[in-house]
Protein backbone atom coordinates (compact mmCIF):
# COMPACT_ATOMS: atom_id res chain seq x y z
CA UNK A 1 0.00 0.00 0.00
CA UNK A 2 1.15 3.83 -0.71
CA UNK A 3 0.78 5.94 2.38
CA UNK A 4 0.27 9.63 1.96
CA UNK A 5 1.68 11.38 4.81
CA UNK A 6 0.27 14.79 4.49
CA UNK A 7 2.73 17.55 6.19
CA UNK A 8 1.82 21.02 6.82
CA UNK A 9 3.96 23.90 8.03
CA UNK A 10 4.49 22.96 11.72
CA UNK A 11 3.20 19.06 11.49
CA UNK A 12 5.35 17.71 13.96
CA UNK A 13 4.14 13.87 13.97
CA UNK A 14 4.71 13.42 10.43
CA UNK A 15 7.50 11.19 10.80
CA UNK A 16 6.16 9.16 13.61
CA UNK A 17 4.07 8.01 11.11
CA UNK A 18 6.27 8.01 8.25
CA UNK A 19 7.98 5.05 10.49
CA UNK A 20 5.17 3.56 11.59
CA UNK A 21 4.11 2.81 8.01
CA UNK A 22 7.24 2.32 6.16
CA UNK A 23 9.61 0.70 9.03
CA UNK A 24 6.97 -1.01 11.50
CA UNK A 25 4.41 -2.07 8.95
CA UNK A 26 6.62 -2.23 5.91
CA UNK A 27 4.31 -0.26 3.32
CA UNK A 28 5.11 2.87 0.95
CA UNK A 29 4.79 5.72 2.57
CA UNK A 30 4.70 9.22 0.30
CA UNK A 31 5.36 12.44 2.17
CA UNK A 32 2.79 14.97 0.95
CA UNK A 33 3.41 19.00 1.23
CA UNK A 34 0.89 20.64 1.95
CA UNK A 35 0.84 22.78 -1.13
CA UNK A 36 -0.04 19.60 -3.38
CA UNK A 37 -3.08 19.13 -5.47
CA UNK A 38 -3.06 15.80 -5.99
CA UNK A 39 -3.23 11.98 -3.89
CA UNK A 40 -3.18 10.49 -7.01
CA UNK A 41 -1.91 6.94 -6.70
CA UNK A 42 -2.55 6.76 -2.92
CA UNK A 43 -4.36 3.88 -1.13
CA UNK A 44 -4.67 6.24 2.46
CA UNK A 45 -3.62 9.60 3.87
CA UNK A 46 -3.01 10.08 7.40
CA UNK A 47 -3.34 13.93 8.57
CA UNK A 48 -0.51 13.91 11.78
CA UNK A 49 -0.49 16.08 14.53
CA UNK A 50 1.41 19.07 15.62
CA UNK A 51 0.99 22.74 15.31
CA UNK A 52 -0.14 23.59 11.99
CA UNK A 53 0.06 27.34 10.77
CA UNK A 54 1.40 28.06 14.76
CA UNK A 55 -2.17 26.83 15.98
CA UNK A 56 -2.89 30.67 15.00
CA UNK A 57 -6.40 31.75 15.04
CA UNK A 58 -7.92 28.07 15.98
CA UNK A 59 -6.29 24.87 16.27
CA UNK A 60 -6.46 23.96 12.48
CA UNK A 61 -8.20 26.99 11.32
CA UNK A 62 -5.76 27.90 8.97
CA UNK A 63 -4.55 24.64 7.42
CA UNK A 64 -7.77 23.81 6.39
CA UNK A 65 -7.28 26.09 3.70
CA UNK A 66 -4.23 24.74 1.98
CA UNK A 67 -4.31 23.38 -1.34
CA UNK A 68 -4.09 19.42 -0.23
CA UNK A 69 -7.54 19.86 1.28
CA UNK A 70 -9.13 20.19 -1.80
CA UNK A 71 -8.02 17.41 -2.81
CA UNK A 72 -8.64 15.25 0.77
CA UNK A 73 -12.39 16.19 0.38
CA UNK A 74 -12.43 15.06 -3.43
CA UNK A 75 -10.37 11.88 -1.81
CA UNK A 76 -12.88 11.30 1.32
CA UNK A 77 -15.77 11.74 -1.04
CA UNK A 78 -14.63 9.21 -3.10
CA UNK A 79 -14.07 7.11 -0.06
CA UNK A 80 -10.33 6.72 0.27
CA UNK A 81 -9.38 6.35 3.70
CA UNK A 82 -8.24 9.48 5.92
CA UNK A 83 -7.19 9.69 9.09
CA UNK A 84 -6.25 12.67 11.32
CA UNK A 85 -4.52 12.73 14.49
CA UNK A 86 -4.50 15.02 17.00
CA UNK A 87 -4.00 18.48 14.89
CA UNK A 88 -4.83 16.15 12.01
CA UNK A 89 -8.20 15.54 13.46
CA UNK A 90 -8.96 19.25 14.40
CA UNK A 91 -7.91 20.05 10.77
CA UNK A 92 -11.03 17.53 9.33
CA UNK A 93 -13.24 19.52 11.58
CA UNK A 94 -12.41 23.18 11.00
CA UNK A 95 -12.31 22.13 7.30
CA UNK A 96 -16.02 20.02 7.92
CA UNK A 97 -14.97 16.73 6.59
CA UNK A 98 -16.02 15.00 10.57
CA UNK A 99 -19.04 17.64 12.74
CA UNK A 100 -17.65 19.29 16.23
CA UNK A 101 -15.39 21.07 17.01
CA UNK A 102 -12.43 21.60 19.90
CA UNK A 103 -12.59 23.96 22.89
CA UNK A 104 -9.54 24.36 25.55
CA UNK A 105 -9.49 21.51 27.80
CA UNK A 106 -10.85 22.18 30.39
CA UNK A 107 -8.25 21.91 33.14
CA UNK A 108 -6.17 25.05 30.86
CA UNK A 109 -3.12 22.26 30.54
CA UNK A 110 -1.08 20.70 27.65
CA UNK A 111 -1.70 16.95 28.79
CA UNK A 112 0.61 14.43 27.14
CA UNK A 113 0.15 11.03 29.46
CA UNK A 114 -1.08 7.67 28.44
CA UNK A 115 -4.93 7.25 28.34
CA UNK A 116 -7.15 4.05 28.14
CA UNK A 117 -9.63 4.56 25.36
CA UNK A 118 -12.46 2.02 24.29
CA UNK A 119 -13.20 0.93 21.37
CA UNK A 120 -17.03 1.69 20.87
CA UNK A 121 -17.12 0.87 16.80
CA UNK A 122 -14.59 -2.01 15.66
CA UNK A 123 -16.52 -2.38 12.25
CA UNK A 124 -15.06 0.64 10.78
CA UNK A 125 -11.95 0.77 8.13
CA UNK A 126 -9.81 1.54 11.58
CA UNK A 127 -10.36 -0.47 14.01
CA UNK A 128 -11.35 -4.16 12.40
CA UNK A 129 -8.48 -5.57 13.73
CA UNK A 130 -9.79 -4.65 17.19
CA UNK A 131 -12.41 -6.16 19.60
CA UNK A 132 -16.01 -4.51 20.33
CA UNK A 133 -15.31 -3.13 23.78
CA UNK A 134 -11.52 -3.74 23.60
CA UNK A 135 -9.23 -1.22 26.27
CA UNK A 136 -6.45 0.53 24.57
CA UNK A 137 -3.63 2.62 25.59
CA UNK A 138 -2.53 4.96 23.50
CA UNK A 139 -0.96 8.49 24.40
CA UNK A 140 -2.54 11.71 24.22
CA UNK A 141 -0.35 15.35 24.11
CA UNK A 142 -2.50 18.36 23.25
CA UNK A 143 -4.13 21.57 24.86
CA UNK A 144 -7.19 21.57 22.57
CA UNK A 145 -8.58 17.95 22.68
CA UNK A 146 -12.01 18.96 24.30
CA UNK A 147 -14.78 17.92 22.03
CA UNK A 148 -17.71 20.07 21.72
CA UNK A 149 -20.70 19.92 19.50
CA UNK A 150 -24.19 20.77 19.34
CA UNK A 151 -26.78 18.13 20.90
CA UNK A 152 -28.33 17.56 17.36
CA UNK A 153 -25.08 16.39 16.16
CA UNK A 154 -24.03 14.29 18.99
CA UNK A 155 -27.64 12.24 19.26
CA UNK A 156 -26.60 11.49 15.37
CA UNK A 157 -23.32 10.46 15.95
CA UNK A 158 -24.41 8.29 18.82
CA UNK A 159 -27.44 6.86 16.89
CA UNK A 160 -24.67 6.11 14.16
CA UNK A 161 -21.93 4.22 15.74
CA UNK A 162 -19.99 7.05 14.58
CA UNK A 163 -17.84 7.41 18.25
CA UNK A 164 -15.09 5.46 17.51
CA UNK A 165 -13.27 5.80 21.06
CA UNK A 166 -14.43 6.64 23.85
CA UNK A 167 -12.01 8.02 27.03
CA UNK A 168 -12.45 5.01 30.14
CA UNK A 169 -10.34 3.65 32.91
CA UNK A 170 -8.06 0.85 32.52
CA UNK A 171 -10.85 -1.30 33.45
CA UNK A 172 -13.16 0.30 30.41
CA UNK A 173 -15.36 1.98 32.52
CA UNK A 174 -15.76 5.27 30.85
CA UNK A 175 -15.93 7.57 34.10
CA UNK A 176 -15.72 11.67 33.90
CA UNK A 177 -12.73 10.88 36.24
CA UNK A 178 -11.07 9.11 32.83
CA UNK A 179 -12.18 12.23 30.66
CA UNK A 180 -8.63 14.16 30.48
CA UNK A 181 -10.18 17.12 28.49
CA UNK A 182 -13.33 17.42 29.31
CA UNK A 183 -14.51 15.98 25.94
CA UNK A 184 -18.34 15.64 25.32
CA UNK A 185 -19.23 12.12 26.01
CA UNK A 186 -16.01 11.23 26.74
CA UNK A 187 -15.26 11.50 23.05
CA UNK A 188 -12.02 10.28 22.16
CA UNK A 189 -12.33 9.93 17.97
CA UNK A 190 -15.36 9.75 15.75
CA UNK A 191 -16.04 8.57 11.67
CA UNK A 192 -17.47 9.90 9.08
CA UNK A 193 -21.16 9.32 8.45
CA UNK A 194 -19.80 7.17 5.61
CA UNK A 195 -17.09 5.52 7.95
CA UNK A 196 -13.94 6.35 5.58
CA UNK A 197 -13.03 9.13 7.52
CA UNK A 198 -11.32 8.90 11.39
CA UNK A 199 -10.46 11.55 13.53
CA UNK A 200 -8.75 11.06 16.99
CA UNK A 201 -7.18 12.73 19.56
CA UNK A 202 -4.92 9.63 21.10
CA UNK A 203 -1.70 9.60 18.81
CA UNK A 204 -1.21 5.82 18.18
CA UNK A 205 1.69 6.59 16.22
CA UNK A 206 3.41 6.69 19.08
CA UNK A 207 2.66 3.48 20.56
CA UNK A 208 3.06 1.13 17.95
CA UNK A 209 5.67 -1.14 18.70
CA UNK A 210 7.20 -3.01 21.61
CA UNK A 211 11.06 -1.08 21.93
CA UNK A 212 8.33 1.88 22.89
CA UNK A 213 6.71 -0.41 25.33
CA UNK A 214 3.11 -0.30 23.79
CA UNK A 215 1.64 -1.66 20.65
CA UNK A 216 -1.79 -1.22 21.06
CA UNK A 217 -2.21 1.99 18.26
CA UNK A 218 -0.18 -0.53 15.74
CA UNK A 219 -3.99 -2.32 15.41
CA UNK A 220 -5.36 0.98 14.28
CA UNK A 221 -3.02 1.04 11.18
CA UNK A 222 -3.03 -2.95 10.90
CA UNK A 223 -6.79 -2.49 10.35
CA UNK A 224 -6.49 0.32 8.44
CA UNK A 225 -4.25 -1.71 5.98
CA UNK A 226 -6.40 -4.79 6.07
CA UNK A 227 -9.20 -3.01 4.90
CA UNK A 228 -7.46 -1.62 1.90
CA UNK A 229 -6.30 -4.95 0.98
CA UNK A 230 -10.00 -6.48 0.46
CA UNK A 231 -10.96 -3.56 -1.49
CA UNK A 232 -11.37 -4.59 -5.26
CA UNK A 233 -10.11 -1.31 -6.80
CA UNK A 234 -7.49 1.10 -6.12
CA UNK A 235 -8.52 4.08 -5.16
CA UNK A 236 -7.55 6.89 -7.50
CA UNK A 237 -8.39 10.46 -6.76
CA UNK A 238 -8.75 13.25 -9.18
CA UNK B 1 -13.06 51.23 6.46
CA UNK B 2 -11.89 49.72 9.44
CA UNK B 3 -13.36 46.54 10.82
CA UNK B 4 -13.54 46.10 14.92
CA UNK B 5 -14.39 42.59 15.02
CA UNK B 6 -14.83 40.27 18.74
CA UNK B 7 -15.50 37.09 18.87
CA UNK B 8 -16.52 35.02 21.68
CA UNK B 9 -17.36 31.46 22.91
CA UNK B 10 -21.11 31.17 22.74
CA UNK B 11 -22.98 31.57 25.84
CA UNK B 12 -23.41 28.44 27.46
CA UNK B 13 -20.44 26.51 26.35
CA UNK B 14 -17.91 26.46 29.45
CA UNK B 15 -15.20 28.61 29.27
CA UNK B 16 -12.44 27.69 31.01
CA UNK B 17 -10.17 30.77 30.90
CA UNK B 18 -13.13 32.57 31.72
CA UNK B 19 -13.90 30.62 34.78
CA UNK B 20 -10.14 30.60 36.30
CA UNK B 21 -9.90 35.04 35.52
CA UNK B 22 -13.71 34.77 37.56
CA UNK B 23 -11.97 32.77 40.08
CA UNK B 24 -8.86 35.42 40.63
CA UNK B 25 -10.50 38.20 40.30
CA UNK B 26 -12.88 36.67 43.38
CA UNK B 27 -9.64 35.87 45.33
CA UNK B 28 -8.86 39.43 44.60
CA UNK B 29 -11.87 40.61 46.43
CA UNK B 30 -13.99 41.61 43.53
CA UNK B 31 -16.74 39.38 44.40
CA UNK B 32 -19.29 41.00 42.84
CA UNK B 33 -17.61 39.85 39.15
CA UNK B 34 -19.31 37.07 37.35
CA UNK B 35 -19.58 35.43 34.11
CA UNK B 36 -16.49 36.24 32.83
CA UNK B 37 -15.98 35.07 29.19
CA UNK B 38 -12.36 35.26 26.97
CA UNK B 39 -12.41 36.20 23.30
CA UNK B 40 -10.46 37.59 20.59
CA UNK B 41 -10.06 40.58 19.09
CA UNK B 42 -9.05 41.54 15.39
CA UNK B 43 -9.18 44.69 13.72
CA UNK B 44 -8.58 45.03 9.77
CA UNK B 45 -8.63 47.91 6.97
CA UNK B 46 -11.35 46.93 4.34
CA UNK B 47 -10.40 48.75 0.99
CA UNK B 48 -14.13 49.23 0.71
CA UNK B 49 -16.01 52.82 1.15
CA UNK B 50 -19.70 51.46 0.80
CA UNK B 51 -20.61 50.49 4.23
CA UNK B 52 -23.32 47.78 3.22
CA UNK B 53 -20.52 46.47 0.76
CA UNK B 54 -17.87 46.25 3.39
CA UNK B 55 -20.60 45.09 6.00
CA UNK B 56 -21.21 41.70 3.78
CA UNK B 57 -17.41 41.17 3.66
CA UNK B 58 -17.04 41.56 7.13
CA UNK B 59 -19.87 39.13 7.85
CA UNK B 60 -17.97 36.63 5.48
CA UNK B 61 -14.54 36.75 6.73
CA UNK B 62 -16.39 35.60 10.29
CA UNK B 63 -18.53 33.01 9.42
CA UNK B 64 -15.66 31.57 6.83
CA UNK B 65 -12.56 32.03 9.04
CA UNK B 66 -12.03 34.82 12.21
CA UNK B 67 -14.85 32.78 13.77
CA UNK B 68 -16.33 28.95 14.04
CA UNK B 69 -19.94 29.51 14.64
CA UNK B 70 -20.17 25.87 15.94
CA UNK B 71 -18.91 27.16 19.44
CA UNK B 72 -17.96 30.99 18.85
CA UNK B 73 -20.29 33.79 18.07
CA UNK B 74 -19.13 37.48 16.77
CA UNK B 75 -20.00 40.99 16.53
CA UNK B 76 -18.27 43.94 14.80
CA UNK B 77 -18.53 47.22 14.27
CA UNK B 78 -17.26 49.59 10.99
CA UNK B 79 -15.39 52.42 11.05
CA UNK B 80 -14.40 55.40 8.84
CA UNK B 81 -10.29 55.30 8.68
Amino acid sequence: MNIGVIVFPGSNCDHDCEHVFKVVLGQKVTMVWHKETSLAGLDGVILPGGFSYGDYLRTGAIARFSPVMRAIKEFAKSGGLVIGVCNGFQILLEAGLLPGAMLRNRSLHFVCKDVHVRVENAATPFTGACMPGQVLKIPIAHAEGNYYTDPVTLAGLQANAQIVFRYCNPDGRVTPEANPNGSLDNIAGIRSAEGNVLGMMPHPERSAENLLGNEDGRLLFASMLESLKKRPLKMVSA
Amino acid sequence: MKAKIHVTLKQGILDPQGKAIEHALDSLGFTNAGNVRVGKYMELDVRETDKAKAEAQVKSMCEKLLANTIIEEYRYELVLT
